[in-house]
């Protein structure tokens, strides 16, 4: 299976993600182009340095023994310069070494709930190019950025020890968008209690969510927690839940699209600036 | 349109602060800076540059294997179809290598003393060109 994943030309795809990056227009049009595709989009999101890319980069070289798979990985813009650190590819030396994975960063530009601004053209444009399992890691995650929840099939939320106590994990935001949940680093103390917490405090809400385990650095738990990504994606396919994110997913990208377009095309255009200025007058107060 | 660099170590010496400290000047340049650790293969290099489309690739060699890691890298952009990208080069270069690299295709080699400015100037030039 690996040679239909060598098929994809990645310098191809690489450029066009460029542009998809940078020309929300021209982004559309280059997908319209192309035919649908079925594929899967799983999110990893959690707080700095839980171990988001570790973890990535195991999950991704367990996919790819099957289906061709992507990473694209956000890491934040600075809203002073506008200037990024991506550093994700540091943590991914598994995945960027393997022959059919495409690990692609991208920095966040000034988008603040998580994300960057193309990425629902870039995850549609890698799936419709040939990709199966597309990974998409989150900028380390605050208490409310949850678009991740938009965009994917399926929303891993990684968990570390050491980062509060039970309180944090009854908060709303970020801990309400898991369709799964990871306690990682799972050799440090304070393990053992996170994992029992987090089974505590779903069990309050009433969610029947699955808690895995894992050491990224070792590689313990991954298997199960692939297995597990497998079986939940498969429940969704089987209850309709898939097909209603997707639905969301589509309305989210058009929306999406729609503002970048008004950003990139007519901020400086004086009727857009009319326009403003009526809404605020009118609804602003 | 943002500048996408690709700040790289190459070969086996352990020694990154330089790397990091430009990485940082880039991204406060305004820069999108793909930085990717310690001890990197000159295919891991090129792989990088490939799936990221940077603009310009950013090696940091302190080890005296320059000359060989350069030709590599150099060679290797050219047969993936990207050996139209600038390569510019940082560390303890000597002076008679550093013109043997621009001949052989380094774009410019940066040693001890260069100052950040210049180095984001010289990329934005480069770039925009």
């Amino acid at each position: 299976m690996r040679s239909m994943e060598l098929k994809i030309d990645q310098l191809k795809v690489s450029r066009v993600l460029s542009i998809i990056e940078n020309n929300t227009d021209e982004a559309r049009k280059i997908i319209d182009k192309l035919p649908q595709r079925d594929y899967f989009v799983i999110g990893v999101t959690g707080s700095p340095g839980a171990g988001k890319s570790s973890l990535t980069d195991r999950l991704a070289c367990m996919s790819a023994v099957e289906k061709s798979t992507a990473v694209v990985a956000i890491d934040p813009s600075s809203p002073f310069t506008g200037g990024a650190f991506l550093g994700d590819r540091i943590r991914m030396r598994r995945a960027t070494d393997y022959p059919g994975i495409f690990v692609r960063s991208m920095a966040s530009r000034g988008n603040v709930g998580g994300l960057s601004p193309s990425i629902y053209n870039t995850v549609e444009f890698l799936g419709r190019s040939g990709y199966d399992w597309i990974y998409v890691e989150t900028v380390g995650a605050g208490q409310s950025e949850t678009d991740i929840a938009n965009l994917a099939d399926i929303v891993v939320l990684v968990l570390a020890p050491g980062l509060g106590d039970d309180v944090q994990t009854m908060k709303a935001g970020i801990m309400e968008i898991g369709d799964i949940f990871v306690v990682n680093k799972s050799d440090l103390p304070g393990s053992d209690q996170l994992f029992s917490r987090t089974r505590a405090i779903l069990e309050l809400s009433g969610k029947q969510l699955p808690v895995v385990r894992t050491n990224s650095i070792k590689g313990n738990g991954i298997e199960e927690l692939h297995k597990k990504i497998e079986e939940i994606l498969e429940d969704y396919i089987n209850s309709g839940r898939l097909s209603e994110k997707r639905r969301k997913r589509n309305l989210y990208n058009n929306l999406n699209s729609a503002y970048q377009i008004i950003k990139e095309h007519y901020a400086e255009n004086a009727k857009l600036e009319e326009l403003i200025k009526y809404l605020l007058e009118n609804i602003g107060r | 349109m943002k500048i996408k660099v690709l700040v790289a170590k190459p070969g086996l010496d352990g020694h990154d602060r330089g790397a990091k400290v430009v990485a940082m000047a880039l991204r406060d340049a305004g820069m999108e800076v793909i930085y990717t650790g310690l001890r990197q293969s000159p295919e891991s290099i090129v792989k990088a540059a490939l799936q990221e489309d940077v603009d310009v690739v950013g090696l940091s060699i302190l080890s005296g294997a320059h000359m060989k890691i350069c030709s590599k890298v150099l060679k290797l952009m050219e047969d993936s179809g990207i050996g139209d990208k600038p390569v510019f080069v940082g560390g303890i270069i000597p002076p008679e290598d550093a013109e043997e690299l621009k001949k052989a295709g380094i774009f410019e080699v940066f040693g001890p003393g260069t100052s950040l400015k210049s180095i984001a100037e010289k990329i934005e030039k480069t770039v925009k060109k």
